[in-house]
């Protein structure tokens, strides 16, 4: 069996409802980042950013997630409640799809960092900003087990040998074990 | 390094096609702040008194707020000033929305034009590049429409533009500069926009906006969002509905509409209808606004949700916010809201202020009926009340016949037409259409708002104090106890003392000096945010708001590392004030044109007025005629204007006698 890990979850709540289209969330989240701390602001640098088309009704806070190096080989588009989203609204990835999520001098990748600092934030800034409750803050402790389980390595290998045959794959093993103790 | 501001602003020549980024004199920031203070300086010292509004050397200056694009919630305020081709004074108009932090991101504090351009443009910054563009595909094209065609053909979704529609390309007098959301309506600022061939201007900025002492600055504006929290939800009792909270008027929360409906006129600012607001009404007009209304909207970085995402059957989406709602529907004597937002969707594209473009037809209709106007005047038009509107404004924006009249505004469309015509432009100051109000007992504190606000338009001068008395004692006693906004005791004990009937009611209480006091601090905190960049709303417009006269100067300094305290922020409110009263002296205006409508309440008190007119020009340091002395222009480090008058004998060194008691009314066009 493996061992039981205590994890905190932080989530922030997005309700598409509430947002009124101000941005104060950008603003908070770059002067936050800036160096020193609330020397300066720019949304540009924001790592959160409010996707909005007032006249089609769309205002999405999408938060800066992983850099991803290509684009998406297909784009997403969601209809919900009849109102139809554009591509990548949702999409949390700085790619070269878009220019969101960027540095716009360097055009460094921006990740959302939940505002951990020292000492810590009650709350991720852009949180504190927004009045109106489209974002908030939960916070959850979760207990995980961290264990590698057999079944996963042996379907891997069930695979391998699939398609490249038992001998090879014993051979490949062998050969590999070796170079690794040497 | 330049804190809050960037230091540079465009200047574009529209004549030769010429584009240039020119340094500001941060002096000027310490003895002007930014927006309104520093565009007065510019059209001072560079548009001399004697140029028309629409001739190319009029300047036509976007300007950002000093604190625009730092996180100062609620800056966001875009200024706009030129001449105004209806007033002939200077014309400021402002704008929420996006624009103005845009502008700061992309690197640029202002952006100036003169000249014209022979064909329509319009001006693209994108940070270091900016070009002027060919607009010719856009003419005649809707302003909400123009600047999504606008956003598509740069492809560029997240640029920010602020277009004229028709009426601005057609010089409307009452053209507005729409950006979305929001718009810079009043005093035809559109036009001049239109005069000049610029059919809009697009911004996209990425840079940062610095700020003098970080932590110092953000720890205030936490503060600030704070006493929102708190606040807002917390309505001061016997004030309407829409004025209770924080922000601009809450027209788009609010379905409760009693208060305007009986209290504004209808038509042409005359017929009260004092039982219009019944169950019925009530329900149909919350049908009609839950009904259009998808959503409640913001201005950037603040937290108030003034305007809203309408959308009627059968109209392209569009935004509003405030009054419009009500003031074609009501000038136009319809019943039902529906119309409201429909027609309203027009005038937005069109581009027109819809305080003065409902009343300029309201006023044609009464000039038909009067028979002062001819049914071939309105051939063709059809004779319902909704028709007839829609009909009208299409002639309006049109320039056609008689709306190429009436598009010159009620004040000089009744002299073109003479005849008697004139009795029926009645609600104006200043040649400037007027809210549609007409009340009983004179207020004093809004006679001196009224005659000698120069933003020609109450909503930009009223605010702080309190609109009437509150009936008990209890409730004036709650009001003062936490009333910090306040500048002294004093103005606790005005209201304390305040009654409805009595020695102490209006309008001889607030006496004449009180008065003075209270219209002086309500003008002083709306100057402060025109130089700032702040709503009104979260400032000099609601009762107890979160920005007042005791944080702005530690925010200021924040801000931009200038040393501010009260005295030293009031003393610059006192040099922009004096400088507009400056511009326009220069201009013409006098005493004569300090004047509300002659209606505009029954009970008039001409000795009193003259003793409140007196005693204010004296407290602001002007002499008899409201012209600033050569005393407190010194003062003020205004012996510039000083100099400038006495030359022009303006002033004499005699000091207060004027030697020219020429009126702008009696100006020729």
């Amino acid at each position: 069996m493996g061992e039981k890990k205590k994890k905190i979850v932080k989530t922030i709540k997005v309700d598409l409802d509430k947002c009124n289209g101000c941005r104060a969330c950008e603003v908070a989240c770059s002067a936050f980042h800036a160096a020193p701390k609330y020397s300066s602001n720019n949304p540009a640098r924001s790592r959160i950013r409010v996707i909005h088309e007032p006249l089609r009704d769309v205002y999405v806070p999408v938060y800066a997630g992983e850099y991803a190096k290509a684009e998406c080989m297909g784009r997403d588009k969601y209809v919900i409640d009849g109102k139809e989203y554009d591509e990548c609204s949702f999409c949390r990835a700085s790619c070269p799809s878009r220019d969101l999520f960027k540095e716009p001098d360097s055009a460094l990748p921006l990740k959302c960092d939940m505002c951990e600092d020292d000492p810590p934030q009650e709350k991720p800034l852009c949180v504190q900003w927004c009045l109106n409750d489209a974002l908030t803050y939960e916070e959850r402790e979760e207990e995980v087990e961290e264990e590698v389980k057999q079944e996963d390595v042996e379907r891997g290998l069930d695979s391998m040998i699939d398609k490249y045959g038992l001998d090879k794959v014993m051979d490949t093993v062998t050969r590999m074990a070796l170079s690794k103790k040497g | 390094m330049r804190y809050a501001e960037t230091g540079f602003n465009l200047e574009i020549d529209l004549t030769r096609g010429s584009i240039e980024r020119v340094e500001s004199d941060p002096r000027l920031t310490e003895l002007h702040l930014g927006g309104l203070g520093t565009n007065a300086k510019i059209l001072w010292d560079r548009v001399p008194a004697d140029v028309e509004p629409f001739s190319p050397d009029n300047l036509l200056i976007f300007a950002t707020g000093l604190l625009c694009g730092t996180p100062a919630p609620g800056a966001n305020r875009t200024i706009i000033s030129t001449y105004s081709p209806q007033t002939l004074f200077m014309g400021y108009s402002m704008m929420g929305g996006f624009l103005a932090p845009e502008l700061k991101y992309a690197g640029y504090d202002k952006v100036i034009f003169r000249g014209k351009s022979p064909n329509l443009v319009y001006l693209w910054i994108n940070n270091d590049k900016v070009e002027i563009r060919d607009a010719s595909h856009l003419r005649g094209k809707g302003a909400v429409e123009t600047a999504e065609l606008i956003r598509q053909e740069l492809k560029e979704p997240k640029a920010q533009v602020a277009a004229i529609g028709l009426a601005g390309e057609n010089r409307v007098y009452m053209a507005s500069i729409e950006q979305g959301r929001s718009s810079a309506s009043r005093l035809g600022l559109g036009a001049v926009m239109g005069d000049k061939g610029l059919k809009a201007i697009a911004v996209r900025g990425t840079k940062d906006v610095n700020v003098a002492k970080p932590a110092e600055f953000m720890q205030l504006c936490n503060e600030v969002l704070q006493y929102i929290k708190v606040r807002a939800p917390n309505l001061i009792p016997e004030v309407m509905p829409i004025l209770a909270g924080l922000g601009s008027p809450q027209e788009m929360a609010h379905v409760d509409e009693k208060w305007h409906t009986e209290n504004f006129m209808w038509g042409n600012a005359r017929t009260r209808r004092k039982e219009f607001w019944t169950k019925e009404i009530e329900e149909k007009w919350k049908d009609a606004l839950e009904t259009v209304r998808t959503r409640l909207i913001s201005c950037y970085n603040c937290p108030m949700k003034c305007g809203a995402i309408i959308s009627a059957p059968g109209v392209s989406t569009y935004m509003m916010k405030c009054f419009t709602k009500l003031t074609y529907t009501m000038a136009a004597f319809v019943d039902d809201l529906d119309f409201g937002f429909k027609i309203a969707q027009r005038a937005t594209e069109y581009g027109v202020d819809g305080f003065s473009m409902p009343q300029a037809m309201a006023f044609g209709f009464e000039l038909k009926e009067a028979g002062i106007l001819t049914e071939a005047d309105f051939a063709g038009c059809p004779s319902d009340n909704e028709g007839k509107f829609y009909w009208l404004l299409d002639r309006i924006v049109r320039r056609e016949g008689i709306g190429d009249v009436l598009a010159n505004g009620t004040y000089w469309a009744a002299k073109q037409i003479g005849k008697g015509a004139e009795a029926y432009a009645h609600n104006v100051i200043k040649k400037h259409e007027q809210l549609p109000l007409k009340l009983g007992m004179l207020n004093p504190i809004y006679f001196l708002m009224y005659s000698t606000g120069e933003k020609m338009n109450i909503t930009q001068i009223e605010g702080n104090f309190p609109q009437a008395p509150f009936s008990t004692m209890e409730l004036r006693e709650a009001f003062v106890k936490d009333w910090v906004q306040a500048p002294n005791d004093k103005f606790k004990k005005y209201v304390l003392d305040w009654e409805f009937r009595g020695e102490r009611s209006m309008p001889f209480y607030p006496p004449v000096e009180a008065c003075c006091e209270i219209v002086d601090w309500q003008e002083k905190m709306h100057h402060i945010d025109d130089a700032l960049g702040l709503c009104a709303g979260l400032s000099s417009f609601p009762l107890k708001p979160p920005y007042h006269i005791h944080n702005l100067p530690t925010l200021i300094s924040a801000a931009t590392g200038i040393d501010m305290d009260e005295d030293g922020l009031t003393q610059i409110f006192n040099r922009n004030r004096t400088l507009v009263r400056a511009i326009n002296v220069r201009r013409g205006l006098r005493r004569a044109d300090e004047k509300p409508p002659e209606d505009h309440w029954k009970k008039r008190f001409p000795e009193l007025e003259a003793q409140l007119l007196d005693g204010y020009y004296k407290f602001k340091g002007w002499n008899h005629e409201g012209i600033p002395t050569k005393e407190s222009l010194h003062e003020l480090g205004l012996d510039y204007v000083a100099e400038d008058f006495l030359q022009r004998g303006i002033l004499t060194d005699n000091e207060g006698t004027p030697s020219k008691e020429t009126s702008a009314e009696t100006k020729k066009k």
